[in-house]
């Protein structure tokens, strides 16, 4: 049976951790064991904070939306912001020799590194979505 | 409270912090950046991070860790780490920052190293 959980938060560093424990919650509830509790609250705390610094800016008025759900072939994650989006051409590569000593900018790299699927699309309302999976 | 907790002890003119707990964005990382601040001001330049307390790392703290070595070097000091996580050591060389950090599995060949 599919299982899903959605909740709203507000655009503040400590919904990082929100969402992260929501997260984990979830996939533990669905049987899913260490090494996968950890790459999706990893996954989580990166596109929920990448949501609430770069795409909302801390605006108080604006929200973050966060659904979890279980599919045959593992978890998905769908978080959206209502900020401005991005062109992730325009995301320096933070491996490339010149960015290694930059304080930020790694937050994609490990959302790609730790699911097995990554997309990010303008939502037509506003905002942008990040859809992240990982298969069982 | 804090999601870490940071202590300082000196081995010769080397500051070893060990540190126990999250560096995560928001109070960890900050927790962190004070620290090694507060050393640099008062003139401790060779400091040895120890992570073995370190249950969890983002790419917020992984970014402090940065910081915290560009900030030690500018002061023509030396931050070195010791004792990663498997967690930490692999989120480190998914980021190619295994080249950059000098790593340590024990304290004495660490201290050793700073002569």
């Amino acid at each position: 049976m599919k299982d899903k959980r959605e909740f709203t938060l507000p655009s503040r560093i400590e919904s990082v951790d929100e969402a992260a424990s929501e997260a984990e919650a979830f996939v533990k509830q669905n049987g899913y064991g260490d090494d996968f509790v950890s790459a999706i609250d990893l996954a989580v705390r990166e596109s929920v904070a990448n949501a609430v610094k770069h795409g909302n800016k801390f605006d108080p008025e604006k929200s973050v939306e966060v659904t979890l759900q279980t599919s045959p072939e593992g978890i998905e994650i769908i978080v959206r912001d209502f900020g401005p989006g991005f062109d992730l051409e325009e995301i320096p590569d933070p491996t490339n020799p010149e960015n290694l000593l930059k304080a930020s900018g790694r937050g994609i790299l490990f959302m790609r590194s730790f699911m097995d699927h990554v997309e990010w699309h303008n939502h037509d309302e506003g905002g942008m979505l990040v859809k992240m999976a990982k298969w069982q | 409270m804090s999601d870490i907790t940071i202590s300082e002890r000196q081995a010769g003119d080397v500051t070893i912090l060990d540190l126990d707990g999250k560096v995560t964005i928001g109070e960890g990382s900050v927790a962190l950046r004070n620290a090694i601040r507060r050393l640099l001001g008062d003139g401790k330049s060779k400091i040895l991070m120890n992570l073995a307390g370190v249950g969890y790392i983002d790419s917020s703290g992984i970014g402090e860790l940065v910081s915290s070595f560009t900030a030690v070097n500018k002061e023509g000091g030396t931050l070195k780490l010791l004792n990663l996580t498997q967690k930490i050591q692999d989120l480190l060389a998914i980021t190619k920052l295994l080249t950059v950090f000098d790593v340590y599995e024990d304290e004495e060949s660490a201290l050793a190293s700073y002569n």
